[in-house]
């Protein structure tokens, strides 16, 4: 039949027309008075009589409501988690990085010679502006000591302020992700959930005692000799 | 409307001043001065409405949101969108004919707006009555034709003159279907002032002459260079045209241009086919803006929907398949029209049923005609293939 397939044509947009949108609106969306009610849970007349303003707004439309993205676990966000007590300063991390964006500077300490400790760090840089979050660093770590992040809000009027020095990676808050990190998808671990403070966590197996230590190093003397 | 101002304007005038000199060539002048701005000032915060109604509606088509940022629903967008303009730095070419470049974007605007002085936005609210309004109309909607011209022979751009040369070919034949559609609904009426064709209107025309309504819409999309037929701006082909040397506001002006032809176009169908001001209750300016609104949601809907003609398909189209339909609807109605001299209620129905007997058989005779096998068979034996198409000869070296 001539012509139905104009008909059918127009009959797809159409149903776009009153269908879902596809679009996401970051950082923030423009919300109704329902929209509104909804992300507030209250009803439309509770909503008028605490936030008369904001009503006032939505009814045309411009009430803002903060919208947060969720990413996959695995999402390699900019910035880095790096666990100061994790780190023996073996510079593996600086080695692999193709880049070679990795500055570290230390010095022997002395200390926890046992542990495996030998170094004290100085400096420890990294400088996102230059990374392209191959995630070369996380794999080589032998002691699960850096990881990937999951922040993506770091945008900067200065190239300096991009780089990552040892105290901010410090202090910062710890969402490491959770790519090339098994033992984090085991715990059903979610970084926009649940905060990874706590060093002893993040690590494939807990960090082995002194005992322990010399327990497996006269065990294996035993059996070679 | 020019009665009632000029009135209020006279009587104002004689408290202050007695025995003016002149005063009805003033007061004349004043109230024509009047109702323009009024009607341009109309005519241009529709344009911004449809700016904005366009990029959002497209956007729903789309699956997608359209702006919503600036204003409420993204109203002001439109706006902002002009200020920038005002304020972008104006480039005419070095080899450009400056006068001519400078005078194409006003030959595209003022036509526009000349056509709203003929149409009444109610049934006594309008600027003039001409004897034959609907011939001015058709007159001044060519005029878009010389603009576009004009516009590439000055920027000297060979992309320009191929677009212009698309444009004008186009409208040229459009003019025909066009024109020729018309004449049905004038042997009905037996007036050629649109005021005399709105008050006519007790059934919509649309629902007597369905043929002259489907070829007149397709002709005035042609005319007013939109989707299905927007070649003379293909982006993909031709970057944007014969606006491609204009910046700033000279280029605002064409894009102004082109929304208020749309709503343009949109205002004359509504009059013309589907009865205007005329409705129950409200007044005719209120049910004139829902017509017109419901026209311009199509002709945005079709922008969504139909992909672009090429420009054989598009003039093929306008001289082997509208001017036909035209030419038989004519006859159709002349016949009719014989039949039932008589100025009775039914006489519009008698027509309309003829018209709508006659109309399914002739659209699809002709549009068959126009996929028959000897076009293909045109196309597939002439050595040259337009840019696009697929080309027998090529297929053959592939095996």
């Amino acid at each position: 039949m001539i012509g139905f397939g104009l008909i059918k044509g127009l009959s797809v947009t159409l149903r776009n027309l009153f269908g879902p949108v596809f679009t996401i609106q970051y950082p923030d969306k423009r919300v109704g008075v329902f929209g509104l009610a909804k992300n507030k849970n209250l009803s439309v007349l509770s909503l008028l009589k605490s936030y008369p303003r904001e009503f006032l707004f939505a009814l045309v439309g411009m009430a803002k409501v903060e919208v947060r993205i969720e990413q996959f676990p695995r999402f390699r966000g900019n910035e880095f988690v790096w666990y100061d007590d994790r780190c023996t300063a073996c510079a593996s991390c600086a080695k692999y990085c193709p880049l070679g964006i990795i500055e570290i500077v230390t010095h022997a300490s002395g200390e926890n010679l046992q542990a495996g400790e030998n170094y004290a760090i100085d400096k420890f840089d990294i400088d996102t502006g230059r990374c392209m979050f191959c995630g070369l660093c996380v794999e080589a770590c032998p002691y699960d000591a850096l990881h990937m992040g999951t922040d993506f809000e770091r945008g900067n009027y200065h190239r300096a302020k991009l780089v990552l020095d040892k105290e901010t990676l410090i202090s910062q808050d710890k969402n490491p992700s959770s790519w090339f990190r098994p033992q984090f998808e085991e715990k059903e671990y979610n970084p926009w959930d649940s905060d990874l403070g706590d060093y002893k966590e993040a690590g494939r197996h807990e960090k082995p005692s002194y005992e322990k230590i010399k327990q497996n190093w006269v065990n294996k003397r035993k059996f070679n000799g | 409307m020019f009665e009632f101002i000029y009135n209020i304007l006279d009587a104002i005038i004689d408290i202050f001043i007695k025995d003016m000199r002149y005063e009805s060539y003033i007061i004349t002048a004043v109230t024509g001065l009047i109702i323009a701005f009024a009607v341009i000032n109309g005519v241009l915060g529709g344009v911004l409405v449809l700016i904005w109604g366009e990029r959002r509606l497209l956007g729903r088509f789309q699956q997608r949101t359209g702006p919503n940022r600036w204003g409420p629903q993204g109203l002001l967008t439109s706006v902002a969108d002009a200020v920038k303009v005002m304020f972008k730095e104006d480039i005419v070419p070095e080899e450009a004919d400056h006068y001519i470049f400078n005078l194409a974007p006003l030959l595209l605007v003022i036509p526009v707006f000349i056509i709203f002085s003929v149409i009444p936005f109610g049934i006594s609210l309008y600027a003039v009555d001409i004897n034959v309004s609907v011939l001015f109309i058709l007159a001044i909607t060519s005029i878009s034709g010389l603009s576009i011209i004009c516009a590439a022979w000055a920027s000297a751009n060979r992309i320009a003159i191929f677009s212009a040369l698309r444009s004008v070919a186009m409208l040229i034949s459009y003019e025909i279907p066009v024109g020729l559609s018309l004449v049905g609904i004038l042997l009905i009426t037996e007036s050629m002032s649109v005021m005399d064709i709105v008050i006519y209107q007790s059934i919509p025309f649309i629902l007597i002459q369905p043929v002259a309504a489907i070829v007149f819409f397709l002709g005035s999309l042609a005319e007013i260079n939109r989707t299905p037929f927007d070649l003379t701006e293909a982006e993909s082909e031709l970057a944007a045209g014969y606006q491609n040397d204009y910046s700033g506001m000279k280029w605002g002006l064409f894009y102004l241009g082109e929304f208020a032809a749309a709503i343009a176009a949109a205002t004359v169908f509504s009059t013309l086919f589907l009865g205007g001001p005329n409705g129950p209750i409200l007044p005719g300016l209120f049910w004139l803006t829902i017509k017109v609104i419901a026209v311009l949601f199509f002709i945005i809907w079709i922008r969504a929907s139909w992909p672009r003609f090429r420009i054989d398909q598009v003039l093929n189209l306008a001289w082997k398949g509208l001017f036909e339909l035209t030419l038989v609807n004519i006859v159709v109605t002349s016949i009719a029209v014989i039949i039932w001299t008589d100025l009775d209620s039914n006489r519009l129905l008698y027509i309309g049923l003829v018209n709508w007997i006659f109309a399914f058989p002739f659209v699809l005779l002709i549009f068959k005609l126009l996929k028959t096998k000897k076009y293909q068979s045109d196309i597939n034996s002439s050595s040259y293939y337009p840019v696009g198409s697929d080309s027998p000869k090529f297929k053959k070296e592939i095996k």
